[in-house]
C-alpha cells in the first residue's frame, strides 16, 4: 500500500519534470558588453553605449527577439585591456551572455579575444585593428572597417592628388601602431613612400618637435597620423602652430564631433576616411545607405541631444547583425548563431553593406569608406 | 637652425611648466621637509576649472584669476585637512598621505568634472608668430612671460617682506624660527597655498597649449618632481633652472634622438640625479651635528 508520504513525493516529481518539460519561453535573450564609456576612449565607447541602450530599449519595447526581451549587460572599462579582460571573464562565467557586442579600442577587444574563443561565445568587436580578423578567429567578428582599409582609402586619395613622398606620426596604442604598420606595408601599391616616420607617447602633450623633424624633411607633400583620442588634437593643433600648410589626413579614430572641438580651426581641411554615418544628410537618395544612416541619426540625435559619430554606428551595426543572426539561427544556440552570423549577406549597416563569410568576418570592402573633409567645423564628402 | 631654434622653443615652453611646479616642490620641501606628491593636481585644477568656466561663459581674465583662487583653496585644504592633522608624524608619512591626497583629487575630479579632455582658448590668439624660420605661439609668451613675473616676484617676497624672511627662517631652522616668535604653522600653510598658486598658474597658462584632463597632474608631477631634483631639491633658483632644463633635454631628445622615448627622458633625469648627485645642481650638501 502506498503511502501518503510516497505519492506526495511522487506528484511533485511529476510535477516538477513537466514544468521543466516546457519552453523557457520568458528567458530574455542576454547580450554582453564592455565598452570604454570613460577614459582616452571616452568618444568613443559613450555613444556605444547609449546606442546600444537606445536600440535594445526600441526592441524590447517592439516585442523583443523570437519572442523573448533583450537583457543588455554592460561594463565601463575605461580604455584599460586588464579590466576589459576582467570585465569580459565576469560576462562569460558569471552574467552568462549569448552574444558580447564590444571591446571599444583594439587593446581592450584583443584582450578579451582568447576567452571569447576558449569559451565558445560569438563576439562582434567594436575596434579598428585588422589583427583582429586576421588570421580570422572562429568566434570573433567586427562590424568597423580595418585600419589597412584607411590607409588604402587615404593612399588612393593622396595618389589621386598626385602626392608619392609623405610623412607619418603615430600614437603609442594598439591601434595607432597597428594602423601605421599597415600603412607601412600598403603605401607601396599607391606609388607612395613613407619619408618620415615619427611616434608620440600616450600622454603626450606636445608633438612640436616630431613635427617639426617631418616639415624639415625634404620632399613631404602630406601627412598621416593614425590614432584616437586626445593625441590626433594635439598633433593638429601643433600642425597649425608650426604653419605646415601640406593637407594632413586622419584615421577613422578620429571621427567624431569630438576631434573637431578639440582640435578647433586648426582642423579645418584635415581628411579622413570614415562612415557615411557622418554626412548622412548629404548622400544622394539613391545611395543604398541612406536610409538606414538618416534613421539612425534622427533616432539618436532626438534621443540624446548630440551628434551622431561613426562609433555609435558600429554599435549599432553590432546589435543588428546580432539579432539578424539570433533570428536566422532561431535560438540563442552558441554555435547556430555564430553559423549565422558567418552567412549574413547583404545586411545594410551604418559601416557599410555587410558580406560575411567564413574568411572574412567583417564583411565590408573599400567602398563602405568615404574620405570626408573639415570645413568650417562640419563634415563634407570629398568628391 | 631653425630646427634648432623650434625645438628650443617648445622646450622652453614647456620647461616653464615644469619650473613653476618644482618651485612649488621647493617652497612645500622648504618649510616642512616633505615631498608634496599633489603638486601636480594643483596644476590640474586650474587648467580644469579654468575650462569648465569658460565653457560657462565667464570671460577669460576673470576664469583665470578664479581658477587660481580654486587652486590655492585646494592647497590650503589639503594642508588643513590632510597634513596639520598629521602634524607629529615622520616626514615619510607625511609624503605618503600626499599621494593619497593626490589620488583622492583625481577621483573627485573625475566624478564632478568627467573624465573627457577639455579646451581652453588661448589668451590672445593662435596665429603663430615666425622667428627666425620657426614659430612661436603667443601662448608660449605668455607662459614665458608668466613664469619670469612670478620668479621676480618670489623674490622680492622672500628677500624684501617679513613674511618672506620668515619663510626663510623657518626653512633654514624650525626650532629657532619658532622661539623668534614665527607662527611656523601658519608659515607652513602659506607655503602650501604658495605652491598652490603656482601649480595653478602653470596649469591655466599651459591648458591652451595642451588639452586637459582629470589626469594630466600625474605625469605634470612627476617631471616638476624630476626637474626639482635636477635643480637640488629645495633651491627656488635650482627648481627653476632644473625645469628649464628638463624641459630643453626632452625636446631636443624628441628632436634629435627619438620621439618615442621622450617621456622616459625625464625618469632617467630623476634615476641619475638620485644614484650620480642627490644633492642636484644647485644643492648643498647637508650636514648634520650629533
Amino acid at each position: 500500500m502506498r503511502s501518503p508520504l510516497l505519492s506526495a513525493f511522487a506528484g511533485a516529481a511529476a510535477l516538477s519534470l513537466a514544468a521543466g518539460a516546457m519552453p523557457a519561453a520568458a528567458e530574455t535573450i542576454k547580450i554582453g558588453s564592455f565598452l570604454s564609456v570613460t577614459g582616452p576612449a571616452a568618444f568613443l565607447g559613450d555613444p556605444e553605449e547609449k546606442t546600444l541602450k537606445l536600440y535594445v530599449d526600441k526592441l524590447n519595447a517592439a516585442g523583443g527577439v523570437l519572442g523573448r526581451k533583450i537583457e543588455l549587460v554592460v561594463y565601463d572599462d575605461a580604455g584599460d585591456s586588464d579590466k576589459a579582460r576582467t570585465f569580459a571573464k565576469r560576462l562569460i562565467d558569471q552574467d552568462k551572455v549569448d552574444v558580447i557586442i564590444g571591446g571599444t579600442t583594439t587593446g581592450t577587444t584583443m584582450a578579451a579575444v582568447s576567452l571569447a574563443e576558449q569559451a565558445g561565445v560569438p563576439f562582434i568587436s567594436l575596434a579598428g585593428a585588422v589583427v583582429i580578423v586576421e588570421p580570422v578567429k572562429k568566434w570573433v567578428f567586427k562590424t568597423p572597417h580595418t585600419d589597412r582599409m584607411a590607409c588604402e582609402k587615404i593612399f588612393a586619395d593622396m595618389k589621386a592628388r598626385g602626392f608619392s613622398k609623405i610623412g607619418m606620426i603615430a600614437g603609442a596604442g594598439g591601434f595607432d601602431r597597428s594602423m601605421r604598420q599597415e600603412c607601412l606595408a600598403v603605401a607601396g601599391k599607391y606609388g607612395v613612400t613613407i619619408v618620415a616616420d615619427e611616434s608620440y607617447g600616450a600622454k603626450d602633450s606636445d608633438m612640436t618637435a616630431q613635427l617639426t623633424k617631418i616639415k624639415n624633411t625634404a620632399g613631404v607633400q602630406a601627412v598621416v597620423n593614425p590614432g584616437f583620442g586626445q593625441g590626433p588634437a594635439i598633433v593638429t593643433k601643433n600642425f597649425r602652430q608650426l604653419g605646415m600648410t601640406m593637407p594632413l589626413y586622419q584615421s577613422h579614430g578620429v571621427a567624431s564631433k569630438e576631434f573637431i572641438r578639440l582640435s578647433g580651426e586648426a582642423s579645418e581641411g584635415v581628411r579622413l576616411p570614415a562612415a557615411a554615418l557622418l554626412v548622412a544628410e548629404i548622400l544622394p537618395d539613391s545611395d543604398p545607405q541612406k536610409a538606414v544612416v538618416v534613421g539612425y541619426k534622427k533616432e539618436y540625435e532626438a534621443k540624446y541631444k548630440s551628434e551622431v559619430s561613426t562609433f555609435g554606428g558600429h554599435a549599432y551595426d553590432g546589435l543588428f547583425l546580432a539579432v539578424e543572426a539570433i533570428k536566422a539561427a532561431k535560438s540563442t544556440d552558441k554555435a547556430k548563431v555564430r553559423d549565422a552570423l558567418e552567412s549574413i549577406k547583404g545586411y545594410v549597416g551604418t559601416a557599410g553593406v555587410v558580406n560575411m563569410s567564413a574568411k572574412d568576418h567583417m564583411g565590408l570592402d573599400l567602398t563602405a569608406f568615404r574620405m570626408l573633409e573639415v570645413q568650417k567645423g562640419n563634415w563634407t564628402l570629398v568628391k | 637652425m631653425a630646427e634648432l631654434l623650434q625645438f628650443l622653443f617648445s622646450g622652453l615652453t614647456v620647461g616653464a611648466t615644469y619650473a613653476l611646479v618644482a618651485l612649488g616642490f621647493a617652497i612645500i620641501y622648504n618649510a616642512s621637509g616633505v615631498i608634496n606628491f599633489a603638486q601636480g593636481e594643483f596644476v590640474m585644477v586650474g587648467g580644469m576649472a579654468s575650462a569648465f568656466l569658460i565653457a560657462a561663459g565667464v570671460p577669460l581674465p576673470v576664469a583665470v584669476a578664479i581658477a587660481v583662487v580654486i587652486g590655492v583653496a585646494v592647497g590650503v585644504a589639503l594642508e588643513k585637512f590632510a597634513i596639520e592633522p598629521a602634524r607629529g608624524a615622520p616626514v615619510v608619512t607625511l609624503i605618503i598621505i600626499t599621494i593619497g591626497a593626490s589620488i583622492a583629487i583625481r577621483g573627485v575630479a573625475q566624478l564632478v568634472l568627467g573624465k573627457q579632455f577639455h579646451t581652453v582658448p588661448a589668451f590672445s590668439g593662435e596665429q603663430p608668430i615666425p622667428i627666425g624660420g620657426a614659430t612661436l605661439l603667443p601662448q608660449s609668451l605668455w607662459v614665458l612671460g608668466a613664469t619670469v613675473a612670478v620668479v621676480i616676484g618670489l623674490g622680492a617676497f622672500f628677500g624684501r617682506t617679513r613674511l618672506g624672511k620668515a619663510m626663510l627662517a623657518t626653512a633654514n631652522n624650525r626650532n629657532a624660527a619658532q622661539l623668534v616668535g614665527i607662527n611656523v604653522r601658519f608659515i607652513l600653510l602659506l607655503s602650501f597655498g604658495l605652491s598652490a598658486l603656482l601649480g595653478a598658474v602653470a596649469g591655466v597658462l599651459i591648458s591652451p597649449i595642451t588639452l586637459t584632463s582629470y589626469d594630466v597632474g600625474i605625469m605634470v608631477g612627476l617631471k616638476g618632481f624630476a626637474a626639482a631634483m635636477l635643480g637640488g631639491l629645495g633651491n627656488g633658483l635650482g627648481a627653476v633652472a632644473g625645469g628649464l632644463v628638463l624641459g630643453l633635454a626632452e625636446a631636443l631628445g624628441a628632436g634629435y634622438l627619438s620621439s618615442a622615448y621622450k617621456d622616459v627622458i625625464a625618469f632617467v633625469i630623476i634615476l641619475a640625479v638620485l644614484v650620480f648627485m642627490p644633492k642636484g645642481l644647485f644643492g648643498k650638501a647637508s650636514a648634520e651635528r650629533v
